[in-house]
């Protein structure tokens, strides 16, 4: 990234930058965040962001996966964000490599849930 | 709040869901928005303010207000000062900075330099602990990013201002969360607290003001600024605004990383967040504050959370690490293994904590061993009193609170333990003994098979006994019997 130069130049940027979101947001892609703080990794995270990728390679699925830190629920790691186009998130939890496979084939693939989703149970503050 | 939700994610706003290893993620969601909105005021005494007007308070665990810490700093003129980040989260059970960091560390960095601005320092330190080593990677990362945008280092956003950040790496003591010995642990000396006054914020670092604040503290600045003191002080309790973010952990349903209103009570925390007690066993206690902390009890869980109510609880904040206990839990245990913490981890530079800490854990250890008398609880009480009125820092003012605590909440099982030489909760190994009921016993002798010092013994198809002075008490009997003939007494 380049250098912000001014106060308006950070402006400037971060109003690109939220537009590029919107962007991606609003495209074919499954927007998914695996969460990889220690605590995620321990329990298997990397090894579940692969197969997450690897299985939508396989069945030609368009997706952005990316990582993120802790989000707060330890009892049930790894866990998973989805997004698809146009849909709410939905986080599963109990992601174990199997598990990722079965979420790709169910949720990704066709619209399947799986019993293991985590019902939102906070308010976020949107600064 | 329009939802019924009972958390709400300030310190966390973006854990969870910005990639922390990407600027771009943070600056999308207002990062350095708040940095840039304090430098374009450009008037650092109403920003602090506003940080004093919004009732911050530090969430390391002292609860000192946050806007006064930074006024102190900013009124002590020198030709250089410094801004300090605690990141040497310690307590057993906690990890809200480790989370903190490494979900959302330019929110962090994004603080410091709000505060350098304020107090007048161009110079930032995060003093964090080296077993973190994701949070460090992450950290460094960050300050990386933002150097190569200009949101730290020299001239940020083009308005003159410098600040830089570097990290100090602590080798996991105890002690040096306290921000005294932080300071000395960083100068290269050992880390020992020294008296307060002077203050770290009028003669800190190298003899220059410092301000010392926690990860979660700053975590809450940019939010106070962008959403203003008014929004934040109206969440919370009358004395105690914002969130709290707990580490939930121990004998609950949905161990986690929780943020939460000032004021909600233990029992919405553990019943409706936490979703109950592990196994469906009754609750006994949950222990807050860590080693210098202390337990609530079932009485307290109607009790609003917060700084001045837990500590008229017999407990207190502490920097968040919660942990639950159950039926199964021995208080008297409990205590031990707080002390036991504490003993390995003072300094030793005064003898209170370093002498007095080690009888005290002499003494439960004592209990726990069934050699006990009613006269060692007083010497509990007088000992623990004695620690507290005269330790040199907080960690030895406070360590005996665990002892003190449930000493007041559970009498009862202290009196089991001396006099009956009973454990209620089963807990104490001297206290227990493994009997074999002959009644149920078939003796299929699987147990003495099991058994790694061979203790049982008995005839084949014959009831068998177990040898009370051999037996380790390590369990593995009862395990292997198939006719629940073997109990503990």
């Amino acid at each position: 990234m380049e250098k912000i130069k001014s106060l308006a130049d950070l402006k400037k940027k971060r109003e690109d930058l939220q537009s590029a979101i919107s962007i991606r947001e609003q495209s074919e892609n499954i927007q998914v965040k695996v969460a990889m703080a220690t605590c995620g990794i321990a329990s298997g995270a990397k090894h579940v962001m692969e197969v997450i990728m690897n299985e939508c390679n396989k069945r030609n699925i368009p997706a952005t996966v990316t990582q993120t830190g802790c989000m707060g629920y330890c009892y049930a790691e790894p866990t998973v964000e989805v997004t698809k186009p146009g849909q709410k998130p939905v986080v599963f939890g109990y992601i174990t490599p199997l598990k990722a496979e079965e979420l790709v084939a169910k949720y990704f693939a066709g619209n399947e849930m799986l019993d293991t989703v985590i019902p939102v149970n906070y308010e976020k503050v949107e600064l | 709040m329009e939802n019924n939700y009972k958390q709400i994610r300030i310190a966390l706003r973006n854990c969870g869901f910005i990639n922390p290893e990407n600027i771009e993620d943070y600056i999308a969601r207002n990062g350095y928005a708040a940095l840039a909105s304090v430098l374009e005021t450009n008037n650092p005494q109403a920003t602090i303010e506003a940080i004093k007007k919004s009732g911050l308070r530090g969430r390391g665990g002292g609860g000192f207000p946050t806007g006064v810490k930074w006024e102190i700093a900013s009124k002590n003129h020198a030709d250089q000062k410094y801004v300090f980040c605690n990141a040497d989260e310690g307590d057993p059970g906690a990890f809200m900075d480790r989370s903190i960091l490494e979900g959302d560390p330019h929110s962090v960095l994004e603080a410091m330099a709000i505060n350098g601005f304020c107090i007048g320092a161009n110079k930032g330190l995060i003093y964090i602990r080296a077993e973190y080593p994701l949070a460090i990677e992450r950290l460094l990362i960050a300050i990386k990013q933002a150097e190569e945008v200009g949101a730290l280092g020299q001239n940020i956003f083009g308005t003159g201002f410098n600040f830089d950040i570097e990290l100090r790496y602590g080798a996991g003591a105890f002690v040096c969360g306290e921000e005294t010995a932080l300071i000395h642990s960083m100068e290269g000396d050992r880390g020992e607290p020294t008296f307060k006054p002077p203050f770290p914020a009028q003669e800190g670092y190298l003899k220059k003001p410092t301000n010392v604040n926690n990860v979660e503290t700053f975590a809450n600045i940019p939010v106070i600024i962008l959403k203003g003191w008014e929004w934040f002080a109206a969440i919370g309790t009358e004395k105690s605004k914002g969130t709290k973010v707990f580490a939930l952990a121990g004998k609950i349903n949905n161990v986690g990383l929780i943020e939460v209103p000032m004021g909600i009570t233990l029992r919405e925390v553990i019943y409706e967040i936490g979703n109950g007690i592990k196994d469906d066993k009754n609750f006994k206690a949950v222990q807050t504050g860590g080693p210098s902390g202390g337990c609530l009890t079932e009485k307290f869980l109607d009790t609003p959370i917060d700084y001045d109510n837990l500590i008229a609880a017999g407990s207190m904040m502490g920097s968040g690490g919660m942990i639950v206990m159950d039926e199964d839990d021995c208080m008297v245990s409990v205590a031990k293994f707080y002390l036991d913490f504490t003993v390995e981890e003072s300094c030793g530079k005064c003898a209170p904590c370093r002498i007095g800490n080690k009888r005290l854990y002499e003494l439960l250890d004592k209990i726990t061993e069934g050699k006990g008398n009613m006269e060692d609880l007083d010497q509990l009480k007088n000992l623990s009193k004695v620690i507290k009125d005269t330790a040199l820092c907080g960690l030895g003012q406070t360590s005996p609170n665990p002892v003190l605590s449930t000493i007041e909440n559970f009498w009862e099982e202290y009196v089991a333990h001396v006099n009956e030489k009973k454990c209620p909760a089963g807990q104490c190994k001297a206290l227990k003994s493994y009997i074999i009921d002959p009644d149920l016993c078939i003796g299929c002798t699987a147990c003495a098979r099991a058994c790694p010092v061979g203790a049982i013994k008995g005839e084949k198809k014959m009831p068998h006994e177990i040898n009370q002075n051999t037996c380790i008490k390590c369990g593995a009997c009862m395990e292997k019997c198939k006719f629940n003939a073997i109990s503990i007494k």
